[in-house]
């Protein structure tokens, strides 16, 4: 019976943690979701072609960009860096061509109005055609 | 010895002489670069091959939906 209770008492706090574990997982991916709507500005600068879709899996300025949104592109391109560095790492790739791979899709994803780069560099408006994309993209 | 020393110094000057008409060719053929006015472009073209493409493009397209703030 002591034993049990003894038990008890040192599962209990386990127990709790393991709960507070499982709460801060629930909230985690219940951030994403949550979080899965895009920065107003940046939708709002994409919407009005100020920016665009690099082959390369990067944000890029189709004009010269205001310092704000200078800003909010690079911020948004070193945490896509982040993403695919770490699944390069789970894939057994590189950044590069993990983010290349990204981009093709990206490209290939955006909308018409919104703005892309041509293999050949060139910055194109999204229309109802398929997309110029590098040979290689699926 | 005397003979040499001259012999010497005939070789001094003419290498001389020699530098200063390569110096003078070489602004003669000078070529002129400006700096380009278009951003360097990166070849992509280096390491990354169709089927790489095509073997990462499943994992690709989950990152872009789990993490659809940033793309």
């Amino acid at each position: 019976m002591g034993k049990n209770e003894m038990r008890m008492m040192t599962w209990k706090p386990t127990g709790l943690a393991l709960a507070a574990i499982a709460a801060t997982a629930a909230v985690a991916l219940g951030v994403p979701s949550a979080m899965a709507q895009r920065d107003p500005a940046y939708a709002a600068a994409r919407a009005a072609g100020q920016i665009g879709e690099q082959p390369d899996g990067y944000l890029g300025f189709a004009t010269t960009p205001t310092p704000a949104i200078r800003a909010l592109v690079q911020d948004l391109n070193i945490k896509r860096k982040a993403a695919y560095t770490a699944s390069a790492q789970s894939t057994g790739s590189t950044v590069e061509q993990f983010a290349f791979t990204s981009g093709c899709n990206l490209i290939a994803k955006t909308k018409p109005g919104e703005k892309y780069q041509t293999p050949g560099g060139a910055w194109k408006t999204r229309d109802a055609s398929p997309p110029e994309r590098d040979a290689r993209c699926p | 010895m005397n003979m040499t020393k001259t012999g010497a110094r005939r070789f001094a000057i003419s290498g001389r002489s020699l530098a200063v008409i390569t110096g003078m060719s070489a602004l003669a053929g000078c070529v002129q670069i400006d700096t380009p006015d278009k951003p360097i472009e990166i070849n992509l073209n280096i390491n990354i091959r169709q089927e790489v493409v095509y073997r990462l493009d499943g994992d690709a397209k989950k990152l872009i939906e789990q993490n659809s703030e940033i793309f």
